[in-house]
């Protein structure tokens, strides 16, 4: 009875040689130096490999280091334009792709949206360079618009996939619907697409967010002179001198991502 | 008839046909439809899958435009008008509920987007609810009732604006059975109390029969006749009509006579009867007739029998027996009659027995 039973068990990868060593490696190579940053911003001496007991000094450090809140006040303006930019013109893309009949070249149109994941990131980050200084020449410009940009240009596919995944699960009945009851179509667009869509766009805008929030090939590229962001203010400091202070701007900057995303994630449970 | 005035009340549809370019082939889903429904009438469109009944709806209410031909409402085009312009409202087959809205936001949608005051909105949609007698559940989320509360749900919804005009595209075919013969006596009643001209669209005939004031049946496109249930039931002017409504006997015949709409035949037995013939057109020659199973009957007196064949098969259905009578032609004929107490079972199987068709059974098809 056991050996029939054994023989007719499914197919698992869970019961295969070397599963429950391989998955416990992978945890370890995900989270131990995660959890060695955390710990070690807590250290009270000025070493990152050397412990010498707990303090809350590299908090209070980086609090108390202007540029590093000029870099994160820069970061968050930037993230949360061009997370807002991209999730709009996500939407409308998304709306384009989903709300007509399929046409010859719709892929095309796709590939095109996506563009940023397709092309490497130092090349999109090299022509912004080339291009925007073009621009800089001609206009004298040198203010945030051009990371914005950068940045809005390269989170719509984040932004994107969420809210079409959503436009396609919807019953497209519900619109034909409200509009049977009187909704002209822009009614029953803030009405009835709109609401039905928001978990999608707000899945995509938390995308977005975090993804700008945490960029550094293209920020460094386009960023004029003395625009930091926190990401590339700590590349610069790890240059020079590496304090604990890094490990604290890190673990803030995680404790924000894990934050937003979890807040996302409870958000989008009870919106369905 | 009043069919064509382009003053009447109702709808009339006049040679609309509806041509889908789907990528390889277009489908001619509608073919030159022309039909004319009343105001304040319980209209119902019947029809086998695909036939084209969904399209007709959807070209009433505007979310497709017809490829020829216009429809009216109350004698003025509705080309024009977009459908939230349109007093037309829709119960869909699968409801439709907006699922972020309560049953009693659903209800009120319609009115709101008509701009309506505040305190007549409650007023109606209270009405509605009571109506549909969903007052209880006012509150719930619409994925969170069952099948049959979701129908009055829809139904409230789209009767709350007060249309001129209700299409309802098999709102009951999710329904079980007891459900959906109490649904059947609720719409029925809704009908009467509104007032409101109901197109409704099943593909069950007895459905159909059962609500309908008339009834238009449909295939492929075109409509094939339209009439009064029992006009339907019992004059069938197509084979397909009579095939697709009820059981039905064919049998051969030849016109002798006609005149008035009815006319002699002569069955292949050598028997001259009465038969109705079909509206329009004249016919003569080689006809098909029907017969109903229920409008003959058998006897063992050969005099008084119409024709007659060999008795092949009883079935016993509890408030009716049917017989199966081969006939001289090879054909089966098929009589149903109603069990009685006290009459005994005397046919036998294989004993040669006589038809007798009752009076102004037999109708004459067009094809
Ligand atoms: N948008 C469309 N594009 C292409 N063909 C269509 C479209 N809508 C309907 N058709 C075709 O038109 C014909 C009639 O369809 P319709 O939906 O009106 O049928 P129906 O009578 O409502 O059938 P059912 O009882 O199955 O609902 C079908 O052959 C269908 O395939
Ligand atoms: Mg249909």
């Amino acid at each position: 009875m056991a050996r029939g039973a054994r023989l007719r068990r499914p197919f698992s990868i869970k019961r295969q040689p070397g599963f429950t060593a391989i998955a416990l490696f992978c945890f370890f190579a995900l989270y131990a130096p995660i959890i060695v940053l955390v710990v070690y911003s807590f250290n009270s001496g000025n070493s990152i490999a050397v412990w010498e007991g707990f303090s809350w000094r590299w908090y209070r450090s980086a609090w108390e280091n202007d540029l590093v809140i000029e870099a994160a006040t820069r970061s968050l303006i930037i993230a949360l334009c061009a997370s807002l930019a991209a999730t709009t013109l996500a939407t409308m893309a998304a709306l384009g792709t989903t709300r007509t009949r399929p046409y010859r070249g719709l892929t095309v149109v796709y590939a095109l949206i996506n563009q940023p994941l397709m092309v490497p990131e130092i090349v999109t980050g090299v022509a912004l360079l080339i291009f925007f200084a073009l621009i800089k020449v001609a206009t004298g410009y040198t203010g945030l618009l051009y990371l914005i940009t950068a940045h809005t240009a390269f989170c719509i596919p984040f932004a994107y996939l969420p809210i079409r995944a959503r436009l396609e699960g919807m019953d497209l009945a519900l619109e034909t619907a409200a509009a049977d009851l009187y909704a002209t179509p822009w009614r029953a667009f803030r009405r009835v697409t709109l609401p039905l869509l928001w978990p999608g766009i707000m899945a995509g805008g938390v995308l977005a967010f975090v993804i700008s929030l945490d960029d550094v090939v293209i920020t460094e590229l386009v960023k004029s002179a003395g625009q930091e962001t926190l990401p590339t203010y700590m590349l610069g400091q790890l240059r020079r001198v590496i304090t604990p202070e890094i490990n604290a701007i890190s673990s803030v900057l995680l404790a924000i991502s894990v934050l937003i995303v979890s807040v996302f994630f409870a958000f989008s449970r009870k919106g369905d | 008839m009043r069919d064509g005035g382009g003053t009447t009340k109702g709808i009339a549809v006049r040679g609309v046909s509806k041509v889908f370019d789907a990528a390889a082939a277009a489908v001619r889903a509608l073919d030159d439809v022309s039909v004319t429904i009343h105001e304040n009438e319980f209209f119902t469109l019947l029809g086998p899958s695909g036939c084209g009944k969904t399209t007709l709806l959807r070209l009433i209410a505007g979310f497709e435009s017809p490829s020829a031909g216009e429809i009216l409402l109350d004698g003025a085009p509705l080309a024009h008008l977009p459908p939230f312009r349109r007093p037309v409202n829709t119960v869909f087959q699968n409801y439709a509920l907006f699922p972020h809205m309560s049953v009693m936001e659903n209800v009120a949608f319609g009115l709101e987007m008509l701009g309506k005051p505040k305190r007549e909105i409650e007023k109606t949609v209270n009405d509605m609810l009571r109506l549909v007698r969903m007052e209880e559940l006012r509150d719930r989320a619409t994925n969170k009732i069952s099948g049959g509360q979701q129908q009055r749900v829809a139904l409230a919804r789209a009767l709350a604006p007060r249309p001129k005009v209700l299409l309802l595209d098999e709102p009951l075919s999710a329904l079980d059975l007891k459900l959906r013969k109490e649904m059947q006596i609720e719409l029925k009643r809704l009908q009467k109390d509104t007032g409101i001209t109901f197109v409704f669209v099943t593909h069950d005939q007895e459905e159909a029969l059962t609500m309908s004031d008339r009834v238009a049946v449909m295939s492929q496109g075109k409509i094939l006749q339209v009439g009064s249930p029992r006009e339907i039931y019992e004059h069938p002017a197509k084979r397909f009509v009579a095939d697709f409504i009820g059981e039905t006997n064919y049998l051969e015949a030849e016109i002798v006579a006609s005149g008035h709409g009815q006319a002699q035949i002569r069955l292949s037995s050598g028997a001259q009867i009465a038969a109705s013939l079909p509206e329009g057109g004249r016919l003569t020659g080689k006809v098909t007739v029907v017969v109903r199973p229920e409008h003959a009957s058998l006897t063992l007196d050969a005099a008084k029998a119409t024709f007659s064949g060999r008795l092949e098969n009883i079935v016993y259905f509890g408030t009716d027996t049917h017989y199966h009578v081969r006939l001289a032609d090879g054909s089966l004929f098929t009589v149903r009659m109603q069990n009685a107490r006290g009459h005994e079972e005397t046919d036998r199987i294989n004993a040669e027995v006589g038809v007798i068709l009752a009076e102004n059974a037999a109708q004459v098809l067009r094809d």
